[in-house]
């Protein structure tokens, strides 16, 4: 029976330590006085890792998931004969959750997983250490430029996966299946509104943004620095990053839409 | 070398990222009219709102002028009490203009539509803050087909 209380008392002091670690990492690493010369290539490095080198896989499935919505809709809302609210139909669902959702998700699989390997790596080689030997804080060096490069590149890339699966539900819905090119626009312009679809839907993807970059971060910074522990890391990142999104969409769309 | 590589890729990620909110901004999303520009508000009161929400729209002769801002009961014997602010740009509609509560299509939003009243010597102008007497309710189903079977039990 203690044996059993143990258990829990363990568990839940380990997650109590687990979420302050992170938070402290998380401070520390964005707290401190900035030093642009030296962490601006820093930075522009990880974009170019976390951002540039996701837009491809982005802008694809946003692509492929705009033409398939395309289809989809049409082929219900033809029955009603309002095929003309296709582009609306698009549009929001684009807007409001796929754009920031898949694009939460395909972010913690394309540049989470690959954040947290790296990391990993770093500790398991001991570079972190040695860093720290340096007098260098690996928290400043390593963990705040991917953290910023991840909370910035993120939004936009859900930004270019909606504005690319408009334009495939575009080309699906008026070029394709013959939806009157001119009701496409207009109906979703005035059933789409800037602040309640398009703002709602940037706030998304950088709470997204926030979540799973830090994730991965955490992840990889708490590995145990052994092959097998990067592993493991790798694929706690992908799960709790996809959980975590796929949860607080749920929180945010209840709240930006649910009253 | 390879950093000059770095930052013009960068440079191009986030241009792609501008160009998209653009896009999705001047081309899927108008509405920044009335939500940006300066309004004025204009209040009617119903019998009957039927299903009008706040931000449905308000158009003269189906042009977009401003947006029901608030919905409420007031006065003595709870009458919806709609608040509407309308653009500035449009600030010339007279005293004797009504306001009625319209279906857009058979299956459509309900918005309010606006019409503008005749202008002469001894009628004023709308302004902030001024309600529009003259309105009409929604049409609810249920009571036209009460009305009709009422009527056909007459004949």
């Amino acid at each position: 029976m203690s044996q059993f209380f143990e258990n829990v008392g363990r568990r839940v002091l380990d997650s109590v330590a687990g979420i302050g670690f992170a938070l402290a990492m998380f401070v520390s690493a964005i707290i401190g006085k900035p030093q642009p010369r030296k962490s601006w290539p820093l930075f522009i490095k990880q974009m170019y890792v976390v951002g540039v080198l996701s837009m491809v896989i982005i802008i694809v499935s946003g692509l492929f998931i705009g033409m398939v919505l395309g289809l989809q809709g049409y082929t219900i809302l033809v029955d009603y004969g309002a095929e003309q609210s296709l582009g609306p139909m698009v549009a929001l669902s684009l807007l409001r959750e796929l754009g920031p959702v898949v694009t939460g998700l395909l972010f913690a699989g394309r540049a989470g997983s690959a954040l947290t390997a790296e990391i990993g790596l770093m500790k398991a080689t001991e570079q972190l250490s040695s860093l720290e030997m340096m007098a260098v804080d690996p928290l400043r060096r390593v963990i705040a430029p991917r953290f910023w490069a991840g909370l910035i590149s993120m939004p936009l890339l859900a930004l270019m996966f909606s504005a690319v699966g408009i334009y495939g539900g575009y080309l699906v819905g008026s070029g394709w299946l013959g939806v009157d090119e001119g009701a496409f626009w207009s109906v979703m312009q005035s059933a789409v509104d800037w602040q309640d679809d398009l703002l709602n839907g940037v706030i998304k993807s950088i709470v997204f943004a926030f979540v799973v970059t830090w994730i991965a971060l955490y992840k990889g910074y708490r590995a145990v620095p052994t092959s097998a522990g990067i592993s493991a890391a790798t694929t706690s990142t992908v799960v709790t990053a996809s959980l975590a999104v796929l949860g607080l969409d749920f929180i945010l769309t209840a709240i930006m839409f649910g009253g | 070398m390879e950093s000059r590589k770095t930052q013009l890729w960068v440079g191009i990620f986030v241009v792609l990222g501008v160009l998209a909110l653009s896009f999705i901004a001047l081309r899927a999303a108008s509405g920044t009219m009335t939500t940006s520009g300066e309004t004025y508000t204009l209040y009617a009161k119903f019998d009957n709102i039927g299903s009008l929400k706040v931000r449905s729209p308000v158009k003269v002769g189906g042009v977009v002028v401003g947006r029901v801002t608030d919905i409420s009961l007031a006065g003595d014997y709870y009458e919806p009490l709609v608040e509407m602010s309308i653009s500035k740009e449009y600030d010339e509609f007279s005293e004797t203009s009504s306001v009625s509560v319209l279906t857009s299509g058979l299956l459509g939003e309900q918005y309010l539509g606006l019409q503008p009243g005749f202008i002469d010597d001894s009628v004023s102008m709308l302004e902030d803050g001024d309600s529009i007497t003259d309105t009409k309710s929604a049409l609810v189903l249920e009571n036209l087909i009460g009305q009709f079977l009422f009527s056909q039990g007459n004949d």
